[in-house]
């Protein structure tokens, strides 16, 4: 029998498969299993956030930021506090700036579980799912008792936090911290050296130093080849500076290494907590300017001054001086920086959101091809991909 | 993090070392801003890539800004990091809106998406790009919406038909008219003296 010429062909990958983290669609070529190209197709979850919010005042933009990626959303209202908050020359007090951090590392933690176990789920372990979204439950309470919403919380505001903790809020999360460290270790008892789950992901998409940098990748997706690359250490914003953690970082820039690098960065982001909760000093919990930041309610009720503030504060909003700032904080993901430009009104002239997943999805033909069919999925997984911030 | 000196340092030497390229440069914000001509974007990325004081190594960003009243309409923002140094620096290229800007592809590999982005969003053609498709919007989407001239609500709205059993595209009906308010205060943004007032502040 002669030799038989089999065309390539060309599959389409979601918009509505289980593995495609939301709305992704992948115009696959391939060889028999093998990924010879892969074109993502992105944009269906497109909202034009950045168009909004040239209409929006400086405030009302800060909820669109919890809807880009909407499993971290508070370190994305603190990229765009921290741009506003440049352009305006603003000094956030230092309780404020702890309850950020404090919060930040529980996004982070709230961010990884869902990647770690959905990437498990991908390669087949439904398991940690189950338990990861106890956790996250718990950690979304919090989010609750700071500012009323589970998800959707707009409580990093340019100037500070909206309001203060509630009280007992500090022992609570105190004491979530060292069961969940006992958490991890059940978690990775489960995946670490589970036999399928390092099948599946050693190995694969394997990434070198040179590729991640001219690929674009930041966060987790750099660290994992080696490079010791954390905004939070090299570049500290708000009161990072003041805390003591270490840095994981990989070393083969596989599937696994990234897996391992994000389960560390939890138990690090604990340490940041527990931290921030000793430390944490009194005193207010935003400016005290009121051309930026609104009254207390109760001293609406008998200050006609405050009043007024507040009128103005909910109608014109600030003006913010003409300038240009980009702004990047370590999120989850990597690095998401906003690039404001002000023209002195109370609208934002230009907002640019740099969503990290955006370069990282980007990379997915670089890193799909002459892998397998299967290992397309445990790629994406491993990418930490979530459309809100991709599409915008 | 990187003092204002050295960020003023590095900018004078980048335009010295990269005369009529590189053409003026600005510390604002503690962040280095540098004007680059459009026609050499690509010698002076590759620079800024490979010098060793620079070695801006990753591509953060592109992006572009509209301003309609220029005559160069638009400005391409390009955002880069250098790990090494630990230093940040924004290069900016005006255009026209006809005329392309060209790709650095070939120095980012990471610039596809981002130009095609740029490309979806504002119609700036970047010239040598292999593949510049609309990326963000509909497939089949006409316009370029992050321009200042281009309306919120579009143009365009879609619903799904039941008499034809698919996705239809209809021209934009608002049940309410768009509001927009101007919210600039009469009391900080008015210039004008008021009759009465002519004397006031006078005293001071």
């Amino acid at each position: 029998m002669g030799e038989v010429q089999i065309a390539n062909y060309t599959m389409n990958f979601g918009p509505q498969h289980p593995a495609a983290h939301g709305v992704l669609r992948l115009v696959m070529e391939l060889d028999g299993e093998i990924v010879e190209r892969c074109d993502p197709h992105i944009g269906l979850l497109h909202r034009g956030t950045e168009k909004l919010i040239e209409y929006k005042t400086y405030l009302q933009a800060v909820p669109y930021f919890d809807r880009l990626d909407y499993v971290s959303p508070m370190c994305q209202e603190h990229a765009f506090a921290l741009a506003v908050e440049k352009l305006l020359g603003l000094e956030v007090p230092k309780r404020g700036q702890y309850i950020r951090v404090l919060f930040s590392e529980i996004t982070r933690i709230l961010n990884h579980l869902l990647n770690v176990t959905t990437q498990a789920l991908d390669v087949g372990a439904v398991t940690p799912l189950l338990w990861g979204f106890e956790e996250r439950e718990k950690l979304m309470e919090f989010y609750e008792r700071v500012s009323g919403a589970r998800l959707h919380s707009a409580y990093f505001r340019p100037g500070g936090v909206h309001e203060d903790m509630p009280k007992g809020l500090a022992e609570d999360i105190h004491a979530f911290c060292a069961p969940f460290l006992k958490f991890i270790d059940d978690l990775e008892g489960l995946l670490t050296e589970n036999r399928i789950f390092k099948q599946r992901t050693v190995d694969i998409g394997k990434v070198s130093q040179a590729d991640a940098l001219a690929w674009g990748f930041t966060g987790v997706m750099i660290r994992s080849v080696g490079l010791p690359w954390d905004l939070r250490k090299s570049q500290p914003y708000d009161a990072y500076e003041d805390m003591d953690f270490d840095i994981p970082v990989g070393r083969n820039g596989d599937c696994y290494d990234r897996y391992l690098c994000r389960v560390e960065e939890m138990r690090q982001s604990i340490r940041i907590m527990q931290q921030c909760l000793d430390k944490m000093p009194s005193g207010p919990v935003r400016v005290t300017d009121r051309k930026i930041a609104p009254p207390r309610r109760a001293e609406m009720k008998n200050s006609m001054e405050a009043l007024i503030q507040h009128f103005k504060l909910y109608t014109e909003g600030y003006h913010v001086p003409a300038g240009e700032t980009y702004t990047p904080v370590e999120a989850p993901k990597g690095e998401f920086g906003v690039y404001l430009v002000s023209d002195g009104t109370n609208r934002p002239y230009k907002c640019k959101i740099r969503a990290p997943g955006f370069p990282h999805l980007h990379a997915m033909d670089f890193l799909c091809k002459g892998h397998m069919l299967a290992d397309a999925v445990a790629v994406l997984g491993s990418l930490d991909i979530v459309f809100g911030e991709i599409d915008r | 993090m990187e003092n204002d000196e050295s960020l003023r340092g590095l900018g004078a030497r980048l335009v010295e070392a990269l005369p009529g390229q590189v053409t003026a440069f600005r510390v604002a914000h503690h962040e280095l801003m540098i004007d680059v001509s459009a026609a050499d974007i690509v010698d002076v990325m590759t620079f800024l890539r490979d010098d060793a004081g620079c070695l801006f190594r990753e591509l953060i960003d592109v992006t572009a800004v509209d301003y309609p009243e220029r005559p160069q309409r638009f400005e391409v923002v390009y955002n880069l990091l250098s790990l090494r140094h630990n230093r940040r620096i924004r290069a900016k290229v005006a255009c026209a809106e006809d005329a392309p800007v060209p790709s650095v592809v070939e120095v980012f590999p990471v610039a596809n998406w981002f130009e095609r982005e740029v490309w979806d969003m504002y119609g700036i053609m970047f010239s040598g790009h292999p593949d510049l498709r609309r990326i963000l919007t509909d497939y089949g989407f006409e316009g370029h919406p992050l321009r200042k001239d281009f309306p919120l609500t579009g143009f365009v709205e879609l619903r799904y038909d039941e008499a034809e059993k698919r996705v239809v595209y209809e021209p934009v009906t608002l049940t309410q008219e768009f509001r927009t308010f101007d919210f600039l205060s009469p009391w900080e943004g008015m210039t004008r003296v008021l009759p009465g007032d002519e004397k006031a502040g006078k005293g001071e």
